[in-house]
């Protein structure tokens, strides 16, 4: 028994539920950065399931450009934490919900 | 070499730039001789580009170049194009020309200037847009060109806008046109809903199948255009007040340029024309000739230099209008391109005239400058023979040919035309002989200043009163003193006398016996003791009469002191008597001077051209120190970079009417050029060889007549001027002030209506819909908690809902 | 044998993710990630994106969970959280809602439509099997994705830049010219 496209789906699917629901439940910004980069990887699966079943190389490609972005998009948030917890240590996401209008 | 035809455009465009980014650093004249380079690169590829058109066949000089789309709105497109035609290639030449001159003049006009670079900035802005709307290839970039001119117009006008009068000359410039570009953008819309398209091609194609209602709509829309950019009745008052902007601007924009777009308007969609009603261009006809002929009258009583050639502007383009309305269409970019020549000569000339004579404008007060300034004067009086129409300048061949049109229409039209040509060769002749001729009178105290005078003298013998009536004063306070003075030596000789009667009783009482034998105890006196009470005794005996020895010399120094008090109580009281005698001559004088002010203004204001003006003897000394300065100043020659453009124009003024010899038809060099781009709607000349000759005879004649009354009252001092300069010429019928009256009245009252609509009603839709969207965002902002988490439970709860859709909406 | 593979690597893959949502402290979580990642890894290679695999590797296990240690340890922020209550009511059980109600609809879609989706077929060339997979990635990507591929170029410099901008510890105070300049960068 060879596992089929549909299990990994199935697992792509529970991964990103745990990332979802990690990014809604913690309250370090860092480890709901990291529940993010979760979910991005059960994209990733995905796209690469789909890319061997369907026969579509640009799947792959697509994976390549998500990771780029995820690389960006994790030096930026970083970057945005170190500014943020540089003035107040110790601060959660909910702390900055102090920003709004 | 057609291809090149958006280089004409690009390098004023550059040039603009250049000057934007580095005019500062630039500075004077560097900046001055980028913008001139920069449109004379244009000139030259102008040139290059009309070479390549001649090269082509007549009936194929008809070239379009679109660079990009612009405003793509389903079937309706707009592109950014150029339209190369003879028509659009004969005003890109004459502007560019006639523009590299102007740049190159402002160079050494605003030398000195403090905002010197933002000059050049505007006046390259200025030749781009203009080269925009000639060369355009839609009534869109005509319009954004249109606009161009406008605001660089109002930015230029106001250049000096620290004087508020040229700023509000500058504001009415802008206003005034925009209700003529009102019936611009209604052209442009009907002809987007009746023909479909703003391409010229398309519309002149569209015209000749268009019902005569839409036709005549559109033509009449864009004359109303055209009467705002080219100042006809009623919307020319902004052009007078135009020249508050620096002189060079006058010419570029005010003669040579921006005001024969709205002819040029016209002329481009000459077929629109054709297919109106016949009354439409008969419209503009009478318009053209009835502004020409009222231009005219203001022209003559004006004594601004500029005042003058602005309204002379006005008139002339009333004719280029007389002749767009019958027909003459080539007449008319004839008569447009000699005067572009002439009248950019003509302003030039009197900016330089202004430069050489320290921003002094008023013609009253030139007169003679012919050898103080004789470049100037010679090119200048070349453009007043080109504009008088006296053969064989070019003014002569332009305006000939307009009123033969004009003769052939109607005869009425004609005569309308002849007599606005008399006209204004006596005012510009008038012109010529106040400002060169005659005597030179800038060292004249005006009238206002020899009034001025008068006063001035009352005011110095009013203080004189008051110097004197000081000096009586003080005389008096001396008169005090010395009394006083006076009253005490008499009581010190009172005492002194006191003294001398008592020491003379005294002395009385001591006789002679007694002395006698008090000498002879000291001398008997022998012991020491004894000597010395002796002494004693004696002394006592000889005091009093050694005290009245000292009485009677103090009485003697009492008495003599007295005496000079005395004396000096008379002096002083003989220097109050004499300010009080000066007190009254003072008064006097000063009474004098009063009635002379009183009975010496007013001076008369009409300037004697030819007699000095009698300056009294009596107040030389109070004339202002204007005068003096005055009196101290040499006019002089203006810079190469001003006399050089006087002299091509001139040149330019001189055989610029050879360009379309009317003798026979191979020399209607112009004429046949122009034939391709006006579509055959142009109106032949069907009046015989001899009638032709006829007008002309007449027309100079006309202009004779014109030259000749004004040598007679101008230059020979006949007849009277005050006659001829009517008050309602002198204030242009009181249009300006009409227009006060009714826009500050009854349409004042209606602008607030408009404005309580659209405070009430416009603003109220639009504040409400604001209210609603407020009050909707405070209710929905208490979504908003700042909390990220919940923000991301909010995305979940969506994407559940999706992939419920999802779920519920495929097929399986 | 994939059978083995993919269930070990399943087991890895959703054992590290619930090591990231559970453990309190991040740098627990951060490891955690690791395990995650690499498993991940191991299902790219089952499915012959070998490329991606060590991308996966290199990229995001070697670079990305290292930065983020890097920035735990500079900031000393790896104190434990508590996980017990919620400040914010409702957050967790409507998470949990979301959750479930997520998964069983993906579940339910994948289930019903037996793991196609579209059923469309390829659209930038299929892998032929016989070129390696790094030679088909990359043909694809420097042709069809050539701008896209440069537009990333651009995003990471840009990336680069605003961390910089940002990560940048602002200068003190008196050695600012004006005093609104301090506060507008602190």
């Amino acid at each position: 028994m060879t596992p089929t496209t549909t299990w990994y789906l199935v697992l792509a699917a529970a991964l990103f539920t745990i990332g979802a629901v990690g990014l809604m439940v913690r309250r370090n910004p860092l480890v709901m950065f990291m529940c993010v980069e979760l979910m991005l990887n059960a994209v990733n699966l995905t796209f690469v399931s789909f890319a061997r079943a369907l026969d579509d190389i640009g799947g792959q490609v697509v994976v390549l450009f998500v990771m780029v972005v995820a690389a960006a998009e994790v030096v930026i948030g970083l970057a945005i934490l170190v500014s943020v917890l540089r003035n107040r240590p110790g601060a959660t996401a909910d702390d900055i919900a102090m920003l709004k209008g | 070499m057609l291809e090149l035809v958006w280089l004409i455009p690009a390098l004023p465009l550059l040039g603009f730039l250049v000057i934007l980014v580095l005019g500062r650093r630039l500075g004077d004249p560097a900046a001055g001789y980028v913008g001139a380079l920069a449109v004379a690169g244009s000139f030259a590829a102008a040139v290059i580009v009309f070479i390549g058109l001649v090269d082509r066949p007549g009936d194929d000089r008809f070239f379009v170049q679109s660079l990009f789309e612009w405003v793509p709105v389903g079937n309706f497109s707009v592109d950014v194009g150029f339209l190369v035609d003879p028509l659009a290639m004969t005003m890109v030449l004459f502007i560019t020309g006639i523009a590299a001159l102007i740049h190159l003049y402002a160079v050494g006009y605003m030398k000195g200037d403090p905002k010197f670079s933002k000059f050049f900035l505007y006046l390259n802005l200025f030749v781009f847009s203009m080269l925009l709307l000639v060369l355009g290839d839609n009534l869109l970039m005509t319009f954004v060109g249109w606009e161009g001119v406008g605001l660089c117009s109002y930015l230029l006008i106001s250049f000096w806008f620290t004087d508020p009068a040229n700023a509000s000359a500058g504001k009415k410039a802008f206003v005034t046109n925009r209700i003529g570009d009102f019936g611009f953008m209604l052209a442009m819309f009907l002809a987007v809903a009746t023909v479909g398209s703003i391409r010229y091609p398309d519309l002149l194609t569209a015209a000749p199948g268009l019902a005569p209602v839409t036709a005549t709509a559109l033509a009449l829309l864009l004359f109303v255009g055209a009467v705002g950019k080219s100042a006809q009745i009623p919307l020319y008052v902004w052009l007078p007040d135009a020249m508050a902007g620096p002189t060079p601007v006058s010419a570029l924009i005010h003669a040579a340029t921006m005001v024969t777009a709205g002819v040029y308007l016209l002329i481009r969609t000459s077929p629109l024309l054709a297919a109106s009603y016949h009354w439409a261009p008969q419209t503009i006809a009478w318009v053209g000739a009835l502004t020409a002929l009222f231009a005219a009258t203001i022209a003559i009583a004006q004594n601004d230099i500029k005042k003058v050639l602005a309204y002379s502007t006005i008139s002339q383009l009333g004719y280029l209008f007389l002749a767009v309305g019958v027909g003459g269409y080539s007449a008319a970019i004839f008569h447009m391109l000699t005067h572009a020549f002439f009248k950019a000569l003509l302003f030039l000339g009197a900016g330089s005239v202004i430069h050489g004579m320290h921003h002094e404008q008023d013609m009253r007060r030139y007169g003679g400058l012919m050898k103080l300034l004789p470049l100037t004067a010679g090119t200048f009086i070349i453009g007043w023979l080109a504009i008088s129409g006296v053969p064989p300048f070019s003014g002569f061949w332009s305006k000939d040919e307009i009123l033969a049109h004009a003769y052939d229409s109607n005869k009425l039209l004609w005569l309308v035309g002849l007599v606005a040509a008399i006209l204004t060769a006596f005012y510009m002749s008038r012109e010529v002989f106040m400002t060169f001729f005659g005597r030179y009178r800038y060292a004249d105290p005006t009238p206002e200043e020899i009034d001025d005078a008068w006063v001035s003298r009352a005011v110095a013998t009013e203080a004189q009163v008051v110097d004197a009536r000081a000096a009586v004063e003080t005389a008096r306070t001396e008169v005090g003193a010395n009394e006083e003075k006076v009253a005490k030596a008499e009581a010190a000789l009172a005492k002194a006398q006191a003294d001398v009667d008592a020491a003379t009783t005294a002395s009385a009482a001591v006789s002679a016996a007694d002395l006698e034998t008090a000498r002879a105890a000291v001398d008997a006196a022998t012991d020491k003791n004894e000597k010395k009470a002796a002494d004693k005794a004696l002394k006592e005996l000889e005091k009093p009469a050694k005290d009245l020895d000292k009485a009677t010399t103090a009485l003697a120094k009492a008495e003599a002191a007295l005496v000079s008090a005395r004396q000096a109580t008379e002096a002083a009281a003989g220097a109050v008597a004499e300010a009080e005698g000066s007190v009254d001559e003072a008064e006097a004088r000063a009474g004098a001077a009063r009635a002379d002010v009183a009975a010496n203004t007013p001076t008369p204001t009409l300037v004697d051209l030819r007699n000095p003006p009698v300056v009294p003897a009596g107040i030389e000394p109070n004339l202002s120190h204007d005068v003096t300065h005055r009196r101290e100043f040499h006019p002089h020659e203006s810079p190469w970079q001003m006399v050089v453009p006087l002299l091509v124009l001139a040149a330019g003024a001189l055989v610029a009417g050879f360009l379309n010899l009317p003798f026979n038809h191979s020399l209607h060099f112009l004429g046949n050029w122009l034939h391709p781009s006006m579509l055959g709607n142009e109106v032949e000349l069907h009046s015989s060889g001899i009638t032709q000759v006829l007008l002309a005879l007449v027309a100079v004649a006309g202009g004779l007549l014109g030259i000749a009354i004004s040598v007679q009252v101008y230059l020979r001092g006949v007849g009277n001027r005050a006659a001829i300069e009517q008050p309602a010429f002198a204030h242009g019928w009181w249009v300006d002030e009409t227009y006060a009256k009714v826009v500050g009245g009854p349409g004042r009252r209606f602008f607030e209506l408009c404005a309580w609509f659209d405070r009430h009603v416009v603003d109220g839709a639009v504040n409400g819909v604001a209210r609603l969207v407020r009050m909707a965002a405070g209710g929905l902002r208490t979504f908003q908690t700042g909390y990220v988490r919940t923000y991301a439970l909010g995305v979940a709860i969506g994407a559940v809902a999706l992939l419920g859709l999802l779920l519920s909406k495929a097929s399986f | 044998m994939e059978l083995v593979v993919f269930v070990l690597a399943a087991i890895i893959v959703l054992g590290g993710a619930l090591g990231v949502v559970l453990s309190g402290n991040p740098v627990h979580s951060a490891l955690s990630l690791v395990g995650t990642l690499f498993g991940v890894a191991v299902l790219f290679v089952a499915q012959d994106a070998q490329f991606l695999a060590a991308v996966q590797v290199i990229v995001y296990a070697g670079a990305i969970v290292v930065l983020f240690l890097f920035v735990i340890m500079l900031l000393g922020v790896d104190e434990a959280e508590n996980l017990r209550v919620d400040p914010i009511g409702g957050q967790r059980p409507g998470a949990i809602v979301a959750g479930a109600a997520t998964l069983g609809l993906l579940l339910a879609f994948l289930v019903a439509r037996g793991g196609s989706v579209t059923g469309e077929r390829s659209v930038s060339g299929a892998p032929d099997g016989t070129t390696a997979n790094i030679t088909e990635v990359a043909r694809v990507l420097f042709t069809d994705y050539v701008f896209a591929f440069e537009a990333t170029a651009i995003l990471l410099t840009i990336a680069v830049v605003g961390a910089v901008v940002l990560a940048r510890r602002p200068r003190r105070d008196h050695d600012l010219p004006a005093a609104n300049t301090a506060e507008s960068s602190s």
